[in-house]
């Protein structure tokens, strides 16, 4: 499924469903159906992926873990308020370019001016380096909600058409897609037009068996009941209606913290002594010991 | 996947019909609210035939990355895809292979005096808890089928035919056997923390069993009177777009849950607003003073600066039965967003006013019990239990005024259904005047202000009212109308 011109628009790392599966799992993220599937798609059709989902499931990590497995680079822009095309797309070396132009003092105008604009004075950022290369390469923008909805309109351009306009130089296409992956938090919506663009996966907290599966992968010294039990408390406690439900990265922490309080099944003492761990806020904790009856 | 190349003449390509099918299932997602261009009908074409028709399961995850923009439209989709994309047709196929439930039989096939026909029931039953204990997903699919097929239909004509879920469950009564699910587990073990645990667990399997029940219910209904129908009516809407009058008990307590992501949005919303009434306006007088040092030439233009201050909100909530659902999850809503503001208060009313601010902030760790809370522990009731604007916005006007001020912006909710009393316009009036702004926020559908008892537009002539039906509606409203 290379570059044989049977799917140009792909990136064509994997060749079915099943296969996003099997491979994901080799480089150590377990994936859902919903998972596998919309992976599978954007990579055959080329399209990038915006996931959304509460803090700590696993967004960032599927990126990490579709580079891997592509044996690409992994190019990432982290969105924070205030960002803009300077950190995002491109910048020019405005220090160098006064360098280069003190140097040749003696050169005509037309020859310093077509100069400075050349490569060697062009600093990529994320969003172009992730165009211009030539070998494999999975884009993350982490956090896009965080970024001011003006940066949204930078992405169209990318997301849409894999292309970067710099008007001294022209339009950069790129030679090879990029796996792009987006990730969210839901702070704000992002805009239509985006979302337009993407295909979308909302990846939620996952069910009980996988995530026992993530458990085990994780902390491979835990026993399999002390897993069991253990993913069931935090499944109950996301039933709660908590200020913050315990994540992904929670019940793994949890898992390492009993594992090194030597603990070999849960009992009240215990889930009371170490609900901390998966519990961030004091109201949490009150109405979690309440429910669980813990005395 | 043998070679199917995913261009544009490929994607009509496969089973006839099945363009058909896709069209009409995003149409029916299209009535129920969500935006889907041409552009995403066609994506999910591609995914089609990128993924092949094999496995339903990878076309539901598929479709829904290509169609769906939110995840709020998730039990839509499902629910509509289930419609369009059923796992099967007809009578399931473990039922049609039973004699005893002969699919064209009399309606009312189980009859719970028959003997023969409660031996069926029993079968079911135990099945059904075999299922429910070793949480198997397919038996229990399969269930729902048998259960719908031999239990659920009504009707004898073909014109009144029909498959009704709720008639499954009230014969099947899954809810109970959940008794002797925990008893039988509690004797193959030991006792262990999870125990407690377990009988939600088999709760949640039991709601889910309901679920598919219905679902299937849904599929045998569409077969009778068209799909297109039933998509239309039978599925339930998004949660944020329920309307506040007509939520249910679990559509409440689901809307409650939408309280904080809705009121985080709504505050970066506002903070964006806030940044870009800060950006702007040139303040003269200052630019031209500076102007002097450069020799009269404006180089630094001096901006005006906005006052710090926030704005105060006052909440002012009918929580009469008729509109406690509204009324609950806005005060909650304010009460999250309440950094915000510099100040909140929240007053409710029946027929007298009282200050609750204290119990909605207190109630935010149990939202659910909130209004029993305002009812028992504050003064909203006089001598009768229905609503009195007139009196209560009298009182409010004589005793808590001193709350009001010009920085203040007044929120009043309620259907303005006054049993007929006197609406006391002078009151409200009284309030608009000290107020920065007065808001009106009306459960209630237009056209049915000023119908019977309501004094709508007597109100909507003092103060601006504006209909909110939905969750969905009040966030637009709190986002646009609010002060920043």
């Amino acid at each position: 499924m290379s570059e044989d011109g049977t799917h140009p628009a792909g990136t064509g790392f994997f060749t079915s469903v099943d296969d996003v599966s099997a491979k994901l799992a080799e480089a150590g993220y377990l994936a859902s159906p919903a998972v596998a599937t919309t992976v599978f798609l954007a990579d055959r059709l080329g399209k990038p992926l915006l996931v959304e989902g509460p803090a700590g499931v696993g967004k960032t990590e599927l990126a990490k873990a579709v580079a891997r497995v592509g044996a690409a680079r992994l190019v990432r822009l982290q969105c924070y308020e205030g960002i803009d095309e300077s950190r995002a797309l491109y910048e020019w070396n405005h220090a160098k370019q006064l360098l280069r132009i003190t140097a040749g003092r003696d050169e005509s105008w037309d020859e310093a001016r077509t100069d400075i604009f050349g490569e060697e004075f062009l600093l990529t950022r994320p969003l172009l380096t992730a165009i211009r290369g030539s070998e494999p390469t999975v884009l993350l923008i982490d956090e896009t909600d965080k970024a001011d909805v003006e940066v949204e309109g930078l992405l169209l351009e990318v997301l849409s058409d894999f292309q970067v306009t710099v008007p001294e130089l022209g339009t950069i296409t790129a030679t090879r897609r990029p796996f792009v992956l987006l990730t969210s938090n839901a702070t704000r919506e992002l805009s239509e037009a985006l979302r337009r663009r993407c295909l979308f996966l909302h990846l939620d907290f996952p069910d009980a068996a996988l995530e026992q599966r993530i458990v085990r992968l994780k902390v491979p010294g835990l026993d399999q009941v002390l897993a069991d039990s253990l993913v069931k408390v935090v499944g109950a406690l996301r039933a709660m209606e908590l200020r913050k439900a315990p994540s992904v990265a929670e019940t793994i922490d949890w898992a390492r913290t009993l594992l090194a309080l030597g603990a070999d099944t849960l009992d009240e003492a215990v889930v009371r002594d170490s609900l901390g761990v998966i519990l961030k806020h004091q109201d949490d904790v009150l109405k979690a010991t309440r429910k669980l009856t813990l005395t | 996947m043998t070679g199917a190349d995913p261009t544009a003449t490929d994607v009509r390509e496969p089973v006839h019909g099945l363009p058909e099918r896709l069209t009409g299932f995003v149409q029916a997602l299209r009535d129920h609210g969500m935006r889907i261009g041409p552009g995403e009908t066609v994506d999910a074409g591609a995914v089609l035939a990128a993924l092949g028709l094999t496995d339903r399961a990878y076309i539901r995850e598929g479709l829904a990355a290509a169609l769906l923009r939110a995840d709020g439209q998730r039990a839509v989709f499902d629910a509509t895809f289930d419609l369009y994309f059923p796992l099967g047709v007809g009578t399931p196929e473990a039922a049609r292979a039973d004699p005893g439930a002969e699919p064209t039989g009399p309606a009312n096939p189980v009859s719970p005096t028959n003997p023969t026909d409660r031996a069926v029931l029993a079968d079911l039953r135990e099945r059904l808890a075999e299922a429910l204990a070793a949480d198997d997903r397919s038996a229990l699919t399969q269930l729902a089928g048998e259960a719908v097929n031999t239990l659920g239909r009504y009707g004898s004509s073909p014109a009144a035919q029909g498959w009704s879920a709720h008639q499954t469950l009230s014969r099947l009564a899954p809810e109970t056997l959940l008794a002797g699910l925990l008893a039988a587990r509690r004797a193959g073990q030991s006792p262990g923390f999870t125990d407690r645990l377990d009988a939600d667990e088999i709760r949640r399997r039991i709601q889910g069993f309901r679920g598919q029940v219905g679902t299937e219910a849904r599929r045998r209904a569409a077969e009778l009177r068209g799909t297109e129908r039933i998509a239309q009516r039978a599925i339930a809407p998004s949660t944020d777009r329920v309307d506040f009058l007509a939520a249910n008990r679990d559509q409440l307590a689901e809307l409650r849950r939408t309280v904080q992501p809705l009121a985080r949005k709504l505050a970066t919303r506002l903070a964006a607003r806030r940044r870009k009434a800060h950006a702007g306006r040139i303040d003269l007088r200052r630019t031209l003073r500076r102007s002097l040092s450069t020799g009269g030439v404006p180089l630094r233009p001096a901006y005006r600066r906005r006052r710090p201050g926030r704005p105060e909100i006052v909440l002012l909530c009918d929580v009469s039965g008729s509109v406690a659902g509204f009324a609950d999850f806005t005060m909650l809503l304010v009460q999250a967003m309440r950094d915000q503001f510099s100040k909140v208060r929240v007053f409710a009313f029946v027929n007298r006013t009282d200050e609750v601010t204290r119990l909605v902030t207190a109630g935010s760790a149990d939202p659910a019990a909130l209004g029993r809370r305002i009812l028992t522990e504050a003064k909203v009731l006089g001598f009768h239990g229905n609503s009195d604007y007139g009196a209560a916005l009298g009182e409010f006007a004589d005793r808590h005024l001193a709350a009001v001020g010009p920085r203040t912006c007044v929120l009043i909710l309620g259907d303005a259904r006054n049993n007929g009393r006197d609406p006391n316009l002078p009151a409200l009036g009284r309030i608009a005047d000290r107020a920065r702004r007065v808001y009106w926020l009306n459960p209630e559908r237009i056209e049915l202000w000023s119908t019977g008892d309501s004094a709508a537009h007597a109100y909507a002539g003092l103060v601006e009212m504006h209909p909110c039906r939905n969750a969905r509606r009040l966030g637009e409203l709190v986002a646009r109308l609010l002060p920043v």
